[in-house]
């Protein structure tokens, strides 16, 4: 037993940059002679080479499947197979939509050590202990796998850096076994169509969470937004009740606010979703009533207090 | 024809909560319990199938935990589940979500429903993994992460978009039986009346041991789990810088930050 295998992530022909974030992980777990594998299971595997070619991999295994995008019995047959061929100590995957859809069964049917939304991963004397968030992100886990000699880890994305370096890794093909999937993909939606903010764009963004309680407080702080020059967004359960469109959602199954650059959050707990997609502004200002929301740890400024006042007062000041 | 509507009684952390002596887990006087968040979605997306079949649908609520649980499970007998099983042994003590599953597949295979429902994940501990760790010990069939189902009762197969990320969906058609993780957002969970609540409260809580569902004391617990925790600490976390004063005062200060930032900005 020995090596890292990495399974990298692609969406529609596009490589998705927690792949590389994977092989940023791996670095820290390798020990003398490991080699680092990155296997990409696709339609189409070989367009991927040049993306996935960064320093710290030393072979990218491309595995030509029949699906085109991910399908959850033949990334589970692939990923197994790869795994009784190659003997790896770790399999890195991210922690992301698609492993939901197979990791742990994969875990569960070859009985590997298993650990999901891994922000870190070290070796303690020679034994694997992966670190996860308990209690709503309130405290730290640290797991081990006592007798597993394949430890599979779901990844959390944005934790660790990507390499940036080119580098050339030897490419092989890996046959993936034969397999009737017992789902078919039909077809991709997009649910943003017809609304045409674009979140990922906007550099000053008010967002307004669970906290407004009620639609009707919506058109007060879309008025705010509109004032101070913000777009306006919103945390998921304002999407899923349907007071704002799904394209103004921010975070992990929403949009993320790549060029923000201040981030007001009223009323938004700080779920660990929602933070996937803001944590990285350099200014965030939280308010809300809750002194012990999750969002104050991300923020630069905290106001506690009702966040309709606050609203009101603002309000005066454009 | 039945749905199996696995869920969870999850535990949030007092203010002032505090670490057990092993350091392994929190005491659990400082745990506030309720039910799974996503979990009340999956339910109702399974009440919803029962009220709009032409045929008779069973709802069936299962859990793993002891008596505490029942709070949980009488919530969603007032919410439309017909009848509702826990499953409890102290050996299950210490299990991680490999394990829970194991159990919740042994109960599937007990009742032989054509659906079996999980949440994405539980507010909690956020494994994302129960579920489809349930699919594949049952052999069954399985879509995570689905914010709309498209299902008769009977049918061979199901039509599921699964939520990606970006706002953007994928449309599956799955075999069924199948076992399905369903996400916030999917429906509008019902609140429960005053009568239903009443009439939960007189119905029976089937408790099932291990030996009921065919399992034995080494599937579960530690040693039927793929994960064992070794250190539970309260993390070095950063922290806002707090604005203080009145709502006025502390509005004046955020205007001025905003000023700041469009001063930069131009």
């Amino acid at each position: 037993m020995s090596g890292i295998l990495v399974i990298a992530e692609q969406r529609r022909g596009e490589l998705r940059p927690v792949s590389l974030e994977l092989v940023g992980a791996a670095q820290g777990l390798r020990r003398a002679g490991d080699e680092v594998a990155v296997a990409i299971v696709s339609g189409a595997p070989d367009r991927f080479v040049g993306p996935l070619s960064v320093s710290g991999v030393d072979e990218i295994v491309a595995v030509k499947v029949a699906p085109p995008e991910f399908d959850p019995d033949t990334f589970e047959s692939t990923v197994g197979a790869l795994i009784a061929k190659r003997s790896p100590d770790v399999v890195l995957v991210a922690h992301s939509v698609d492993s939901f859809g197979y990791a742990a069964a994969l875990a569960a049917r070859l009985g590997l050590g298993f650990a999901t939304d891994v922000f870190n991963a070290t070796r303690i004397d020679g034994e694997l202990v992966a670190t996860r968030g308990g209690y709503g992100q309130k405290v730290n886990v640290e797991v081990d796998f006592p007798g597993r000699t394949t430890v599979l880890l779901a990844i959390r994305g944005n934790v660790f850096k990507a390499p940036e370096q080119a580098a050339r890794a030897r490419v092989s093909a890996f046959e993936a076994p034969a397999l009737q999937s017992r789902a078919v993909g039909r077809e991709f939606i997009e649910l943003s169509a017809g609304d045409d903010v674009d979140m990922a764009a906007a550099e000053f963004i008010l967002t307004i969470g669970r906290g407004i309680g009620e639609e009707a407080k919506v058109a007060q702080f879309r008025e705010l937004a509109d004032a101070i020059g913000a777009t306006l967004g919103c945390s998921r359960p304002i999407a899923d009740a349907g007071w704002l469109p799904k394209s103004r959602q921010v975070g992990q199954s929403g949009k993320t606010a790549s060029a923000c650059k201040l981030y007001i959050a009223m009323g938004v707990s700080g779920a660990i979703q929602h933070l996937a997609g803001m944590k990285h502004v350099s200014t965030i200002v939280a308010v809300n009533s809750d002194a012990e929301a999750s969002i104050f740890g991300v923020a630069k400024y905290g106001i506690v207090g009702d966040i309709f006042e606050i609203a009101e007062e603002l309000r005066r000041h454009f | 024809m039945k749905i199996l509507v696995a869920v969870k009684q999850v535990a949030a952390l007092d203010e002032d909560f505090e670490i057990r002596a092993d350091g392994r887990g929190i005491d659990p006087d400082f745990l506030i319990r309720d039910l799974n968040e996503w979990d009340d979605f999956s339910l109702e997306e399974a009440v919803k199938i029962k009220e709009a079949s032409a045929t008779p649908v069973e709802v069936v609520a299962v859990s793993v935990g002891s008596e505490e649980v029942d709070e949980s499970l009488r919530k969603c007998l007032a919410k439309g589940a017909d009848r509702a099983l826990r499953v409890w042994d102290e050996a299950i003590e210490g299990s991680d979500s490999i394990a829970i599953a194991r159990i919740l597949a042994a109960v599937a295979k007990r009742e032989a429903p054509q659906m079996l429902f999980a949440g994405v994940q539980s507010s909690d501990q956020s494994f994302a993994s129960t579920g489809i760790a349930a699919a594949a010990l049952l052999g069954w069939p399985h879509a995570a992460v689905v914010t709309q189902l498209t299902y008769s009762p009977e049918a061979k197969t199901a039509v599921v978009r699964r939520e990606l990320e970006g706002g953007l969906l994928h449309e599956v058609e799955i075999q069924c039986p199948a076992v399905l993780t369903i996400q916030l957002g999917i429906n509008t969970p019902r609140y429960a009346s005053l009568r239903s609540i009443k009439q939960a409260a007189a119905k029976p809580i089937e408790v099932l041991s291990l030996s009921d569902v065919a399992l034995g004391a080494a599937d579960v617990g530690e040693t039927g789990s793929l994960s064992r925790v070794r250190r539970m600490y309260v993390p070095d976390k950063g922290r806002a810088q707090l604005i203080a004063g009145d709502a006025a005062q502390q509005a004046a200060r955020l205007a001025d930050i905003i000023r700041e930032f469009k001063g930069t900005a131009a």
